[in-house]
Protein backbone atom coordinates (compact mmCIF):
# COMPACT_ATOMS: atom_id res chain seq x y z
CA UNK A 1 0.00 0.00 0.00
CA UNK A 2 3.16 2.53 0.81
CA UNK A 3 4.72 1.46 -2.51
CA UNK A 4 1.20 2.51 -4.22
CA UNK A 5 1.11 5.95 -1.95
CA UNK A 6 4.49 6.56 -3.18
CA UNK A 7 4.37 5.70 -6.73
CA UNK A 8 1.42 7.93 -7.03
CA UNK A 9 2.72 10.99 -5.28
CA UNK A 10 5.20 10.76 -7.46
CA UNK A 11 3.45 10.06 -10.58
CA UNK A 12 1.77 13.37 -9.64
CA UNK A 13 4.76 15.32 -9.59
CA UNK A 14 5.76 14.53 -12.78
CA UNK A 15 2.76 15.32 -14.26
CA UNK A 16 2.68 18.42 -12.67
CA UNK A 17 6.19 19.50 -13.36
CA UNK A 18 5.31 18.45 -16.74
CA UNK A 19 2.47 20.54 -16.87
CA UNK A 20 4.13 23.92 -15.91
CA UNK A 21 7.00 23.23 -18.04
CA UNK A 22 5.51 21.56 -21.07
CA UNK A 23 8.93 21.39 -22.26
CA UNK A 24 8.93 17.41 -23.75
CA UNK A 25 5.99 17.55 -24.33
CA UNK A 26 6.10 20.03 -27.27
CA UNK A 27 9.46 19.51 -27.45
CA UNK A 28 8.91 15.83 -28.79
CA UNK A 29 5.43 17.17 -30.70
CA UNK A 30 7.73 19.54 -33.00
CA UNK A 31 10.17 16.72 -33.29
CA UNK A 32 7.56 14.52 -34.38
CA UNK A 33 5.69 16.90 -36.92
CA UNK A 34 8.72 18.16 -38.10
CA UNK A 35 10.05 14.50 -38.90
CA UNK A 36 6.61 14.04 -40.77
CA UNK A 37 6.67 17.17 -42.56
CA UNK A 38 10.15 16.27 -44.19
CA UNK A 39 9.27 12.87 -44.50
CA UNK A 40 6.54 14.37 -46.41
CA UNK A 41 7.94 16.79 -48.51
CA UNK A 42 10.77 14.33 -49.40
CA UNK A 43 8.64 11.35 -50.48
CA UNK A 44 6.50 13.98 -52.62
CA UNK A 45 9.63 14.67 -54.36
CA UNK A 46 9.22 11.11 -56.20
CA UNK A 47 5.72 11.61 -58.01
CA UNK A 48 3.62 8.65 -58.29
CA UNK A 49 4.69 7.47 -55.26
CA UNK A 50 1.53 7.71 -53.60
CA UNK A 51 -0.76 5.47 -56.16
CA UNK A 52 2.54 3.31 -56.12
CA UNK A 53 2.16 -0.83 -55.31
CA UNK A 54 4.44 0.04 -51.94
CA UNK A 55 2.72 2.71 -50.63
CA UNK A 56 0.96 0.59 -47.61
CA UNK A 57 3.81 -0.97 -46.57
CA UNK A 58 5.52 2.47 -46.52
CA UNK A 59 2.92 4.20 -44.47
CA UNK A 60 3.02 1.58 -41.83
CA UNK A 61 6.67 1.36 -41.52
CA UNK A 62 7.57 4.99 -42.11
CA UNK A 63 5.20 5.65 -38.92
CA UNK A 64 7.00 3.09 -36.35
CA UNK A 65 10.09 4.45 -37.29
CA UNK A 66 9.28 7.89 -36.31
CA UNK A 67 7.59 6.72 -33.14
CA UNK A 68 10.74 4.86 -32.68
CA UNK A 69 13.33 7.96 -32.66
CA UNK A 70 10.76 10.14 -31.00
CA UNK A 71 10.54 7.85 -28.00
CA UNK A 72 13.66 7.44 -27.83
CA UNK A 73 14.94 10.97 -27.79
CA UNK A 74 11.63 11.52 -25.29
CA UNK A 75 12.25 8.40 -22.76
CA UNK A 76 16.01 9.12 -22.57
CA UNK A 77 15.86 12.34 -20.75
CA UNK A 78 13.61 10.61 -18.09
CA UNK A 79 16.66 10.27 -15.71
CA UNK A 80 19.08 12.84 -17.20
CA UNK A 81 16.79 16.10 -15.98
CA UNK A 82 16.74 14.77 -12.46
CA UNK A 83 19.70 16.84 -10.59
CA UNK A 84 22.17 14.97 -8.41
CA UNK A 85 20.73 16.55 -5.21
CA UNK A 86 16.96 15.94 -6.27
CA UNK A 87 18.06 12.51 -6.70
CA UNK A 88 19.11 12.29 -2.97
CA UNK A 89 15.86 13.47 -1.87
CA UNK A 90 14.10 11.12 -3.56
CA UNK A 91 16.28 8.25 -2.01
CA UNK A 92 15.51 9.41 1.55
CA UNK A 93 11.19 9.57 0.39
CA UNK A 94 10.83 6.87 -1.34
CA UNK A 95 11.61 3.30 -2.12
CA UNK A 96 13.31 2.33 -5.72
CA UNK A 97 10.41 0.61 -7.29
CA UNK A 98 7.94 3.33 -6.94
CA UNK A 99 10.68 5.58 -8.28
CA UNK A 100 10.96 3.30 -11.33
CA UNK A 101 7.03 2.36 -11.42
CA UNK A 102 6.19 5.82 -11.06
CA UNK A 103 8.42 7.04 -14.27
CA UNK A 104 7.25 4.13 -16.40
CA UNK A 105 4.10 4.94 -15.68
CA UNK A 106 4.48 8.83 -16.67
CA UNK A 107 6.78 7.89 -19.69
CA UNK A 108 3.60 5.72 -21.02
CA UNK A 109 1.07 8.57 -20.48
CA UNK A 110 3.22 10.81 -22.13
CA UNK A 111 3.74 8.31 -24.89
CA UNK A 112 0.64 6.99 -25.61
CA UNK A 113 -0.88 10.89 -25.66
CA UNK A 114 2.14 11.75 -28.44
CA UNK A 115 1.42 8.66 -30.46
CA UNK A 116 -2.41 9.17 -30.83
CA UNK A 117 -1.16 12.83 -31.79
CA UNK A 118 1.38 11.91 -33.92
CA UNK A 119 -0.91 9.41 -35.61
CA UNK A 120 -3.57 12.24 -36.40
CA UNK A 121 -0.64 14.69 -38.23
CA UNK A 122 0.84 11.56 -39.75
CA UNK A 123 -2.63 10.66 -41.34
CA UNK A 124 -3.06 14.76 -42.56
CA UNK A 125 0.21 14.35 -44.50
CA UNK A 126 0.06 10.54 -45.26
CA UNK A 127 -3.33 9.69 -47.26
CA UNK A 128 -4.89 6.95 -44.79
CA UNK A 129 -4.65 3.63 -45.81
CA UNK A 130 -5.93 1.31 -42.61
CA UNK A 131 -8.39 -0.95 -42.88
CA UNK A 132 -9.62 -1.20 -39.14
CA UNK A 133 -8.78 2.07 -37.89
CA UNK A 134 -9.90 1.39 -33.84
CA UNK A 135 -7.44 -1.62 -33.62
CA UNK A 136 -4.38 0.42 -35.29
CA UNK A 137 -5.35 2.76 -32.39
CA UNK A 138 -5.24 0.31 -30.34
CA UNK A 139 -1.76 -1.19 -31.37
CA UNK A 140 -0.29 2.55 -31.58
CA UNK A 141 -1.39 2.85 -27.55
CA UNK A 142 0.16 -0.58 -26.34
CA UNK A 143 3.41 0.23 -28.74
CA UNK A 144 3.73 3.34 -27.04
CA UNK A 145 3.78 1.70 -23.35
CA UNK A 146 6.31 -0.88 -24.88
CA UNK A 147 8.50 1.97 -25.92
CA UNK A 148 8.24 3.31 -22.62
CA UNK A 149 8.94 0.03 -20.35
CA UNK A 150 11.59 -0.66 -22.21
CA UNK A 151 13.45 2.45 -22.39
CA UNK A 152 12.76 3.59 -19.17
CA UNK A 153 14.94 1.10 -17.55
CA UNK A 154 17.58 1.28 -20.39
CA UNK A 155 18.10 5.18 -19.81
CA UNK A 156 18.24 4.80 -16.16
CA UNK A 157 21.47 2.26 -16.64
CA UNK A 158 22.52 4.30 -19.60
CA UNK A 159 22.19 7.70 -17.17
CA UNK A 160 24.61 6.09 -14.81
CA UNK A 161 27.27 5.05 -17.06
CA UNK A 162 27.82 8.39 -18.38
CA UNK A 163 24.52 9.60 -20.29
CA UNK A 164 25.45 9.74 -23.57
CA UNK A 165 23.11 8.82 -26.49
CA UNK A 166 25.56 6.61 -28.33
CA UNK A 167 25.15 4.18 -25.26
CA UNK A 168 20.92 4.79 -25.23
CA UNK A 169 21.15 3.71 -28.67
CA UNK A 170 23.14 0.51 -28.70
CA UNK A 171 21.48 -0.53 -25.11
CA UNK A 172 18.10 -0.37 -26.45
CA UNK A 173 18.06 -1.10 -29.98
CA UNK A 174 18.33 -4.91 -29.79
CA UNK A 175 16.09 -4.94 -27.20
CA UNK A 176 13.50 -3.21 -29.20
CA UNK A 177 14.04 -4.83 -32.40
CA UNK A 178 11.53 -7.67 -31.73
CA UNK A 179 8.85 -5.55 -30.10
CA UNK A 180 8.71 -3.39 -33.29
CA UNK A 181 8.49 -6.37 -35.35
CA UNK A 182 5.59 -7.58 -33.43
CA UNK A 183 4.01 -4.29 -33.21
CA UNK A 184 4.84 -3.87 -37.08
CA UNK A 185 3.13 -7.23 -37.65
CA UNK A 186 -0.02 -6.75 -36.17
CA UNK A 187 -0.56 -2.99 -37.31
CA UNK A 188 0.17 -4.30 -40.89
CA UNK A 189 -2.80 -6.86 -40.09
CA UNK A 190 -5.04 -3.86 -38.70
CA UNK A 191 -4.32 -2.18 -41.68
CA UNK A 192 -4.98 -5.00 -44.24
CA UNK A 193 -8.42 -5.48 -42.09
CA UNK A 194 -7.61 -8.96 -41.40
CA UNK A 195 -10.21 -10.59 -39.06
CA UNK A 196 -8.64 -9.35 -35.28
CA UNK A 197 -8.73 -12.84 -33.72
CA UNK A 198 -5.51 -13.61 -36.19
CA UNK A 199 -3.71 -11.04 -33.92
CA UNK A 200 -4.70 -11.84 -30.76
CA UNK A 201 -1.45 -14.34 -30.23
CA UNK A 202 0.95 -11.59 -30.80
CA UNK A 203 -0.21 -9.17 -28.87
CA UNK A 204 -0.02 -11.81 -26.12
CA UNK A 205 3.60 -11.83 -26.99
CA UNK A 206 3.99 -8.31 -26.58
CA UNK A 207 2.34 -8.36 -23.15
CA UNK A 208 4.33 -10.74 -21.91
CA UNK A 209 7.75 -8.69 -23.47
CA UNK A 210 5.98 -6.25 -21.21
CA UNK A 211 5.23 -8.29 -18.24
CA UNK A 212 9.35 -9.08 -18.35
CA UNK A 213 10.73 -6.33 -18.99
CA UNK A 214 8.61 -4.34 -16.10
CA UNK A 215 9.30 -7.42 -13.75
CA UNK A 216 13.11 -7.21 -14.14
CA UNK A 217 12.91 -3.28 -14.25
CA UNK A 218 11.47 -3.92 -10.00
CA UNK A 219 14.02 -6.64 -9.37
CA UNK A 220 16.99 -4.95 -11.03
CA UNK A 221 16.14 -0.95 -10.02
CA UNK A 222 16.91 -1.16 -6.65
CA UNK A 223 20.67 -2.43 -7.11
CA UNK A 224 21.35 0.39 -9.73
CA UNK A 225 19.60 3.99 -8.34
CA UNK A 226 22.54 4.41 -5.79
CA UNK A 227 26.43 5.08 -6.70
CA UNK B 1 35.01 -22.59 -6.79
CA UNK B 2 37.32 -26.14 -5.84
CA UNK B 3 35.92 -27.57 -9.26
CA UNK B 4 37.08 -25.74 -11.68
CA UNK B 5 40.97 -26.76 -10.44
CA UNK B 6 40.01 -30.17 -10.99
CA UNK B 7 41.62 -32.31 -13.57
CA UNK B 8 38.94 -35.19 -14.10
CA UNK B 9 36.02 -33.14 -16.06
CA UNK B 10 38.44 -31.64 -18.74
CA UNK B 11 39.75 -35.13 -19.46
CA UNK B 12 36.13 -36.03 -19.80
CA UNK B 13 35.83 -32.83 -21.72
CA UNK B 14 38.56 -33.93 -24.34
CA UNK B 15 37.84 -38.04 -24.35
CA UNK B 16 34.01 -36.89 -25.38
CA UNK B 17 34.94 -34.81 -28.37
CA UNK B 18 37.26 -37.09 -29.65
CA UNK B 19 34.41 -40.04 -29.46
CA UNK B 20 31.71 -37.63 -31.17
CA UNK B 21 34.07 -36.30 -33.79
CA UNK B 22 35.25 -39.78 -34.99
CA UNK B 23 31.63 -41.30 -34.19
CA UNK B 24 29.96 -38.21 -36.01
CA UNK B 25 31.66 -38.91 -38.82
CA UNK B 26 31.25 -42.69 -39.13
CA UNK B 27 28.15 -43.87 -37.49
CA UNK B 28 25.20 -44.16 -39.73
CA UNK B 29 22.74 -41.55 -40.05
CA UNK B 30 19.24 -41.52 -41.41
CA UNK B 31 18.68 -40.65 -45.19
CA UNK B 32 16.22 -38.01 -45.09
CA UNK B 33 15.55 -36.18 -48.22
CA UNK B 34 17.09 -32.69 -48.93
CA UNK B 35 18.88 -33.19 -45.67
CA UNK B 36 21.47 -36.36 -46.51
CA UNK B 37 24.68 -36.07 -45.18
CA UNK B 38 24.36 -32.75 -43.78
CA UNK B 39 22.37 -34.33 -41.05
CA UNK B 40 25.66 -34.39 -39.26
CA UNK B 41 26.16 -30.92 -38.86
CA UNK B 42 23.89 -31.25 -35.92
CA UNK B 43 26.67 -32.77 -34.27
CA UNK B 44 28.69 -29.52 -34.29
CA UNK B 45 26.25 -27.17 -34.77
CA UNK B 46 23.31 -27.46 -31.66
CA UNK B 47 26.51 -28.30 -28.88
CA UNK B 48 27.65 -24.67 -29.86
CA UNK B 49 24.48 -22.91 -28.93
CA UNK B 50 24.17 -25.75 -25.63
CA UNK B 51 27.50 -24.55 -24.62
CA UNK B 52 26.66 -20.62 -25.19
CA UNK B 53 23.63 -21.60 -23.08
CA UNK B 54 25.75 -22.69 -20.36
CA UNK B 55 28.67 -20.01 -20.31
CA UNK B 56 25.79 -17.08 -20.07
CA UNK B 57 23.62 -18.98 -17.38
CA UNK B 58 27.18 -19.36 -15.38
CA UNK B 59 27.67 -15.74 -16.03
CA UNK B 60 24.02 -14.62 -14.90
CA UNK B 61 24.28 -16.14 -11.73
CA UNK B 62 27.87 -14.81 -11.12
CA UNK B 63 25.81 -11.35 -11.80
CA UNK B 64 23.42 -12.06 -9.50
CA UNK B 65 26.09 -13.24 -6.98
CA UNK B 66 27.69 -10.22 -7.55
CA UNK B 67 24.94 -7.60 -6.83
CA UNK B 68 24.80 -9.67 -3.66
CA UNK B 69 28.34 -9.87 -2.98
CA UNK B 70 30.25 -7.10 -4.36
CA UNK B 71 33.19 -9.18 -4.65
CA UNK B 72 34.79 -8.34 -8.17
CA UNK B 73 35.93 -12.28 -8.55
CA UNK B 74 32.36 -12.54 -9.35
CA UNK B 75 32.18 -9.76 -11.95
CA UNK B 76 35.12 -11.16 -13.86
CA UNK B 77 33.83 -14.68 -14.61
CA UNK B 78 30.82 -13.17 -15.42
CA UNK B 79 32.59 -11.20 -17.99
CA UNK B 80 35.19 -13.95 -18.65
CA UNK B 81 31.97 -15.85 -19.41
CA UNK B 82 29.96 -13.31 -21.53
CA UNK B 83 33.10 -13.76 -24.00
CA UNK B 84 33.67 -16.91 -24.30
CA UNK B 85 29.84 -17.78 -24.70
CA UNK B 86 30.42 -14.64 -27.72
CA UNK B 87 32.67 -17.11 -29.28
CA UNK B 88 30.74 -20.02 -29.17
CA UNK B 89 27.42 -17.75 -30.51
CA UNK B 90 29.69 -16.58 -33.66
CA UNK B 91 30.58 -20.41 -34.01
CA UNK B 92 27.20 -21.60 -33.73
CA UNK B 93 26.22 -19.12 -36.39
CA UNK B 94 29.13 -19.84 -38.50
CA UNK B 95 28.06 -23.56 -38.73
CA UNK B 96 24.63 -22.85 -39.17
CA UNK B 97 25.21 -20.80 -41.89
CA UNK B 98 27.24 -22.89 -43.85
CA UNK B 99 24.97 -25.87 -43.07
CA UNK B 100 22.24 -23.03 -44.47
CA UNK B 101 23.92 -22.76 -47.91
CA UNK B 102 23.72 -26.16 -48.74
CA UNK B 103 20.27 -26.87 -47.15
CA UNK B 104 18.59 -23.53 -48.26
CA UNK B 105 20.91 -22.50 -50.77
CA UNK B 106 21.87 -19.19 -49.22
CA UNK B 107 23.85 -18.30 -46.30
CA UNK B 108 21.95 -15.50 -44.85
CA UNK B 109 17.96 -16.07 -45.98
CA UNK B 110 16.22 -13.65 -43.65
CA UNK B 111 14.70 -16.30 -41.71
CA UNK B 112 13.48 -15.30 -38.03
CA UNK B 113 15.78 -17.55 -36.08
CA UNK B 114 19.15 -16.27 -38.25
CA UNK B 115 17.86 -12.95 -37.36
CA UNK B 116 17.22 -13.16 -33.89
CA UNK B 117 20.31 -14.52 -33.52
CA UNK B 118 22.06 -12.10 -34.89
CA UNK B 119 20.06 -9.44 -32.61
CA UNK B 120 21.04 -11.46 -29.82
CA UNK B 121 24.82 -11.47 -30.87
CA UNK B 122 24.23 -7.50 -30.86
CA UNK B 123 22.51 -7.62 -27.31
CA UNK B 124 25.88 -9.14 -25.84
CA UNK B 125 28.29 -6.79 -28.34
CA UNK B 126 26.30 -4.04 -26.05
CA UNK B 127 27.23 -5.53 -22.42
CA UNK B 128 30.35 -5.20 -23.80
CA UNK B 129 30.50 -1.62 -24.69
CA UNK B 130 29.02 -1.05 -21.39
CA UNK B 131 31.54 -2.02 -19.62
CA UNK B 132 34.28 0.14 -21.56
CA UNK B 133 32.48 2.97 -21.16
CA UNK B 134 32.76 3.06 -17.30
CA UNK B 135 35.69 3.40 -16.00
CA UNK B 136 35.00 3.21 -12.27
CA UNK B 137 34.99 -0.66 -11.19
CA UNK B 138 32.68 -1.24 -8.68
CA UNK B 139 29.80 0.81 -10.86
CA UNK B 140 31.31 -0.77 -13.89
CA UNK B 141 30.57 -4.01 -12.29
CA UNK B 142 27.16 -3.11 -10.99
CA UNK B 143 25.87 -1.44 -13.88
CA UNK B 144 27.06 -4.21 -16.30
CA UNK B 145 25.71 -7.11 -14.07
CA UNK B 146 22.58 -5.21 -14.07
CA UNK B 147 22.56 -5.20 -18.03
CA UNK B 148 23.45 -9.25 -18.34
CA UNK B 149 20.73 -10.03 -15.81
CA UNK B 150 18.25 -7.67 -18.11
CA UNK B 151 19.91 -9.42 -21.36
CA UNK B 152 19.35 -12.74 -20.66
CA UNK B 153 15.58 -13.40 -20.51
CA UNK B 154 15.52 -11.08 -23.70
CA UNK B 155 18.39 -13.18 -25.11
CA UNK B 156 16.23 -16.21 -24.24
CA UNK B 157 12.84 -15.13 -25.70
CA UNK B 158 14.60 -13.52 -29.14
CA UNK B 159 16.38 -17.05 -29.93
CA UNK B 160 13.81 -19.42 -28.38
CA UNK B 161 10.35 -18.28 -28.55
CA UNK B 162 9.80 -15.68 -30.97
CA UNK B 163 11.79 -18.28 -33.78
CA UNK B 164 8.88 -19.96 -33.03
CA UNK B 165 5.99 -18.32 -33.29
CA UNK B 166 6.69 -17.88 -36.94
CA UNK B 167 7.38 -19.26 -39.38
CA UNK B 168 11.00 -20.51 -40.02
CA UNK B 169 12.74 -22.66 -42.04
CA UNK B 170 15.12 -23.56 -39.07
CA UNK B 171 14.61 -27.47 -37.98
CA UNK B 172 12.11 -27.59 -34.71
CA UNK B 173 10.70 -24.27 -35.72
CA UNK B 174 7.47 -23.28 -37.47
CA UNK B 175 6.26 -26.48 -37.38
CA UNK B 176 9.73 -28.40 -39.22
CA UNK B 177 10.76 -31.54 -37.38
CA UNK B 178 13.24 -31.45 -34.82
CA UNK B 179 15.00 -33.72 -32.59
CA UNK B 180 13.10 -36.56 -30.71
CA UNK B 181 10.36 -36.33 -33.70
CA UNK B 182 11.10 -37.49 -37.36
CA UNK B 183 14.14 -37.10 -38.04
CA UNK B 184 16.43 -38.46 -34.98
CA UNK B 185 16.99 -42.20 -34.20
CA UNK B 186 18.90 -43.82 -31.64
CA UNK B 187 22.29 -44.20 -33.57
CA UNK B 188 22.17 -40.33 -33.66
CA UNK B 189 21.03 -40.05 -30.09
CA UNK B 190 24.36 -41.77 -29.12
CA UNK B 191 26.38 -39.59 -30.26
CA UNK B 192 24.63 -36.00 -30.03
CA UNK B 193 23.96 -36.01 -26.49
CA UNK B 194 27.55 -37.06 -25.66
CA UNK B 195 28.96 -33.74 -27.53
CA UNK B 196 26.00 -31.33 -25.61
CA UNK B 197 28.28 -32.45 -22.49
CA UNK B 198 31.40 -32.48 -23.83
CA UNK B 199 30.66 -28.26 -25.37
CA UNK B 200 29.61 -27.14 -22.56
CA UNK B 201 32.73 -28.57 -20.22
CA UNK B 202 34.95 -27.20 -22.90
CA UNK B 203 33.56 -23.69 -22.93
CA UNK B 204 32.92 -23.85 -18.89
CA UNK B 205 37.10 -24.96 -19.74
CA UNK B 206 38.05 -21.95 -21.71
CA UNK B 207 35.95 -19.37 -19.57
CA UNK B 208 38.24 -20.65 -16.24
CA UNK B 209 41.33 -20.36 -17.73
CA UNK B 210 40.49 -17.02 -19.04
CA UNK B 211 39.05 -16.41 -15.63
CA UNK B 212 42.22 -17.11 -14.06
CA UNK B 213 44.51 -14.90 -16.34
CA UNK B 214 41.87 -12.28 -15.55
CA UNK B 215 42.40 -12.93 -11.25
CA UNK B 216 46.16 -13.06 -11.63
CA UNK B 217 46.06 -9.75 -13.44
CA UNK B 218 43.44 -8.30 -10.98
CA UNK B 219 45.81 -9.93 -7.59
CA UNK B 220 48.66 -8.55 -9.62
CA UNK B 221 47.43 -4.68 -9.95
CA UNK B 222 45.54 -4.50 -6.61
CA UNK B 223 46.86 -2.29 -3.54
CA UNK B 224 47.46 -3.88 -0.34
Amino acid sequence: MRLFNETYNLLKKEIILEWRSKYAFNGVLLYIVSTVFICYISFNLNPGFKSSQGYPIVWNILFWIIMLFASVNAIAKSFMQESKARLLYYYTIARPQAIILSKTIYNAMLMGLLSILALLVYMLFFTNTVGDLFFYFITVLIGSISFSTVFTMISAIASKAGNNGTLMAILSFPVIIPVILLLIKVSKAAMDGIDRGHSYGTIGVLVAINVIVITTSLILFPFLWRD
Amino acid sequence: MKFIYQTWWKVLAVVLIFYTLTAGFLIGVPRLPILHETIRNTYFHVPMWIAMFTVFTISVVYSIRYLQSGKEEHDLIAVECVNTGLFFFALGLVTGMLWAKYAWGEYWSNDPKQNSAAIAFLLYCAYLVLRNSIDEEQKRGKISAIYNIFAFPIMVVLIMVLPRLTDSLHPGNGGNPAFGKLDMDNRMRIVLYPAFIAWALIAVWIATLRYRIRLIEFKKNAIN
